[in-house]
């Protein structure tokens, strides 16, 4: 009667799940008690930096729509795609390739549409970044398996070829034509994703990428392939033995759908936020996506919260540099200290449950 | 802690004594009241079935577990050993049947792995070559481990114990990974070692091996020493006997025969099937086994004897090297590993009913009719779980394996595959899970049912067949004749 559970929530029964989310409340709270202390032995006025925090994140409309939200969307794609990954035990750290490849692909293909109608290409942009981050982890998927080789390593290192290639691109090939700037030509109006509130930069990529958070939990849930993605990520040899599962089909289409993920992120950013091609195009989305997915212990519709939550965050730290003095990069610790508390009270709780 | 200098004359002469070791696992007494006296100088085989006590008695003896009771002496030295290290300080070395080898370093490395302090290579390589020199083992010391076959994988594991100046070496089941030339090899080195003065244990099934190169043999059978003798005062009849005691052969039979009418329908057929793992080895040779409806195949093995790549090719899980096979689509798989082959610990008891099936499952997962199914897996197979939404890793261990057993036996597939099904199970739980076995048959089902307890095989099985050394072969439903076959006896 009680058995519906595995469609309601994702992995394990009603204790361990209490469990797991305790975890990720209790990590935030330590993290912002650790920061606080941090803020207030370095002298910093901690109040106004709280309140220059919260009104750069959510002081205001322009805050919300203009700043947190156009930060939380590629955060959403990222996020995702390391947390669809992480369920299938694939280790994808490359989600900031991937990222960029999707963005080099849909700007490449965005210059290269101008004149068909709206509804025409942009659809094909979207696609073209898909494919390209699909691609561009389809690469350590199958390095994976032919090879043996670490997606951990694997994907990393692509990080770097991408972000070389994108600066060769902006240099070479797709350079815009006075060869002055390193960066493209902006996008034409056709291929650029309408924005959602008239006046405000969060766009049509926010809607996208919700739609896909809750088409992933939906799929990880309800169909058989996310059946057989979480079975793998829990436990490989069983999921081989008694559910003769092929781990090596199931890791490889994860890796796929991963970077699909994050190579939409790329062309979302592209086509929303960014209208062109240049190097500093992510500010490291990528990276933040572990954070991001680890927050949120996997779970799609909890992503779309921890997204929203350190999207504020950075918008907040760019204002509270500017109004309290606080340098910006508090917010890069503050993901950093996720990521380890996470690990280490994830750690504590199967060592004590272990024994 | 220890007490040098114990007056005991009589076990001076002895370079190991153990005596009256206990030890408990749980609710099994692996060990009690054990003996076992190694007299310097000589090779003395100890023999047993599985579970027998022998690896146990040699674990405490190298210090890698500690008796609960007894005492062990090494060179007429009482001694309390608290490690392994302990052990080999005192001049034993043991030689693991599973090898403890890093496949991607040099021998050398390997040697110096144990050592403290600073690492000369040179030197430890130099020292390997003396030692390989001077007691004939041929091993290249620069050749990397992953290059070398098992029987010099195996050389390099003694060449490892003797750099730790062992006098006393213990063998556990060396012959098992081995080739019948590569066994002759050791056994012709291990008499050379001994004749040079070293002492040697070694722990087999094999009766005629120990026949052949041992000077005194000590048999085991259920935790207790129920023979010492000097090998020349015995042979195999008397081996057999004691490894086996006074068989029971008055037990009742669970089944009642089946009718001999018409020949029941073939339900899974093996045709000289080989199997080769990764190393080459081969692990099954030109297997043939076919498995009728309605019947239990008993199916008997020690460890590297072929039996587990068997089931498994049996159970469709591992695709033979060679030869044919015919399955049903369906197999049930009991395999021994429950929460490493069987269940996901943290999926809940729906999920892990969902996972039978989930590689050829399409479209969307029937949660709804998982959940029935579940609730009707928990009550027609007696396990307690509080509800399906509960984490398989809660269970005890023995409702998670009812629960395994009656997931896969639930849809009454044409064959099953059950390995060690009743292990670690209270008699309620193995009474059980015997009788769904046994109904499972009766209702038409194959089955092939695996137990490293031959007892537990005896009561309930049509036909017996038995694998020693990658080979199957039939054998007569007796306790006597499964137990020379196990040994490799004819």
């Amino acid at each position: 009667m009680s058995g519906l559970s595995g469609t309601r929530r994702l992995g394990a029964a009603g204790p361990v799940m209490e469990t797991r989310w305790l975890i990720a409340v209790g990590t935030m709270v330590v993290m912002v008690g650790v920061v606080t202390l941090a803020l207030w032995s370095g002298g910093f006025h901690v109040g106004r930096a709280a309140a220059a925090l919260w009104n750069g994140a959510f002081g205001s409309p322009y805050a919300v729509l203009s700043a947190t939200m156009v930060r939380a969307t590629p955060l959403l794609f990222v996020g995702l795609a390391v947390g669809v990954a992480f369920r299938a035990g694939v280790l994808n750290i490359g989600a900031e390739g991937q990222l960029l490849a999707g963005a080099a692909a849909a700007v490449a293909v965005g210059l290269s549409v101008d004149g068909l109608p709206r509804l025409v290409a942009l659809p094909l942009v979207l696609a073209a970044g898909t494919c390209a981050g699909a691609a561009w982890a389809g690469v350590a998927g199958w390095l994976k398996l032919r090879f043996g080789v670490l997606e951990v390593i694997s994907t990393l290192m692509m990080n770097f070829v991408a972000m070389y290639l994108v600066s060769w691109l902006v240099r070479g090939p797709l350079q815009e034509p006075t060869g002055i700037y390193p960066q493209t030509v902006e996008l034409g109006a056709a291929v650029r994703l309408p924005a959602l509130v008239v006046g405000h930069r969060v766009h049509l990529g926010l809607v996208l990428a919700v739609g896909l958070a809750v088409a992933a939990w939906w799929v990880l849930t309800r169909t058989a392939a996310g059946f057989r993605v979480r079975a793998v990520g829990a436990g490989p040899t069983a999921a081989r033995s008694a559910g003769r599962i092929d781990p090596a089909r199931t890791t490889t289409m994860v890796f796929a759908v991963s970077g699909a993920l994050a190579g939409l992120g790329g062309a979302s950013e592209a086509t929303g936020v960014t209208y062109a091609l240049y190097e500093g195009l992510s500010p490291g989305y990528g990276y933040s996506a572990i954070a991001v997915a680890l927050l949120a212990r996997l779970h799609p519709l909890a992503i779309v919260g921890t997204a929203v939550l350190f999207g504020a965050l950075e918008a907040g730290a760019a204002a509270m540099q500017r109004d309290a003095m606080v340098p910006s990069v508090l917010a890069a610790v503050i993901e950093a200290l996720v990521v380890l508390g996470v690990l280490a009270f994830d750690r504590a709780r199967t060592r004590g449950a272990g024994r | 802690m220890e007490f040098r200098g114990h007056p005991h004359g009589v076990v001076t002469e002895h370079a190991l004594l153990l005596q009256g070791i206990d030890k408990r696992f749980g609710d099994v007494q692996a060990l009690s009241g054990a003996s076992l006296a190694v007299r310097r100088g000589t090779l003395h085989a100890v023999l047993g079935e599985n579970g027998a006590g022998k690896t146990t008695l040699m674990r405490i003896a190298f210090g890698l577990l500690r008796a609960d009771a007894g005492t062990v002496f090494i060179d007429g030295t009482r001694v309390a050993l608290a490690s392994s290290r302990d052990a080999m300080a005192r001049g034993l070395g043991m030689v693991h049947q599973h090898f403890t080898l890093v496949p991607a370093m040099s021998v050398v490395e390997n040697v110096a792995l144990g050592g403290r302090g600073m690492l000369h290579l040179s030197q430890v390589t130099a020292r390997v070559q003396e030692l390989a020199e001077r007691t004939g083992l041929a091993v290249d010391p620069l050749a990397r481990v992953d290059t070398l076959g098992v029987g010099a994988q195996q050389r390099v594991e003694i060449v490892k114990a003797l750099y730790g100046e062992a006098r006393v070496l213990i063998m556990d089941e060396p012959t098992a990974v081995l080739t019948p030339r590569e066994a002759e090899d050791l056994f012709a080195w291990l008499r050379r070692y001994v004749a040079d003065g070293g002492t040697v244990v070694l722990v087999t099934h094999k009766l005629q091996e120990a026949l052949a190169i041992a000077d005194d043999i000590t048999v085991l059978r259920r935790g207790a020493c129920v023979c010492a003798a000097p090998a020349s005062s015995l042979d195999l009849s008397a081996l057999v006997q004691a490894m086996t005691g006074d068989a029971p052969h008055a037990e009742q039979a669970l089944r009642t025969p089946r009718d001999a009418g018409q020949p029941p329908a073939c339900v899974a057929q093996l045709s000289e099937v080989g199997v080769r793992d990764a190393r080459g080895v081969w692990r099954l040779r030109d297997v043939t086994l076919a498995c009728a409806a309605g019947e239990i195949v008993g199916i008997a093995g020690v460890e590297g004897s072929g039996v587990h790549e068997l089931l498994r090719v049996l159970a469709g899980r591992l695709v033979p090297s060679t030869g044919r096979v015919s399955l049903p689509d369906v197999v049930g798989f009991v395999p021994e590993d429950r929460l490493h082959d069987a269940l996901i610990g943290e999926f809940t008891l729906t999920e892990n009913v969902a996972l039978r099936g989930a590689g050829a499952r399409r479209g969307r997962v029937p949660w709804p009719a998982l959940a029935q199914q579940t609730a009707g897996v928990l009550a027609r197979h007696d396990v307690r779980a509080p509800s399906a939404a509960v984490a398989a890793g809660t269970l005890s261990g023995g409702n998670q394996q009812k629960f395994v057993v009656g997931r896969e036996l639930d849809d009454r597939p044409p064959l099953i595959v059950a390995e060690n099904p009743v292990r670690g199970l209270d008699i309620r739980a193995t009474e059980h899970v015997v009788r769904e076995l046994v109904a499972a048959a009766a209702a038409g089902s194959a089955v092939a049912l695996y137990s490293a307890d031959v007892d537990e095989l005896l009561p309930v099985v049509d036909r017996m067949v038995v694998a020693f050394g990658g080979r199957v072969r039939a054998v007569p439903v007796d306790r006597a004749a499964v137990a020379r076959a196990l040994v490799g006896a004819e």
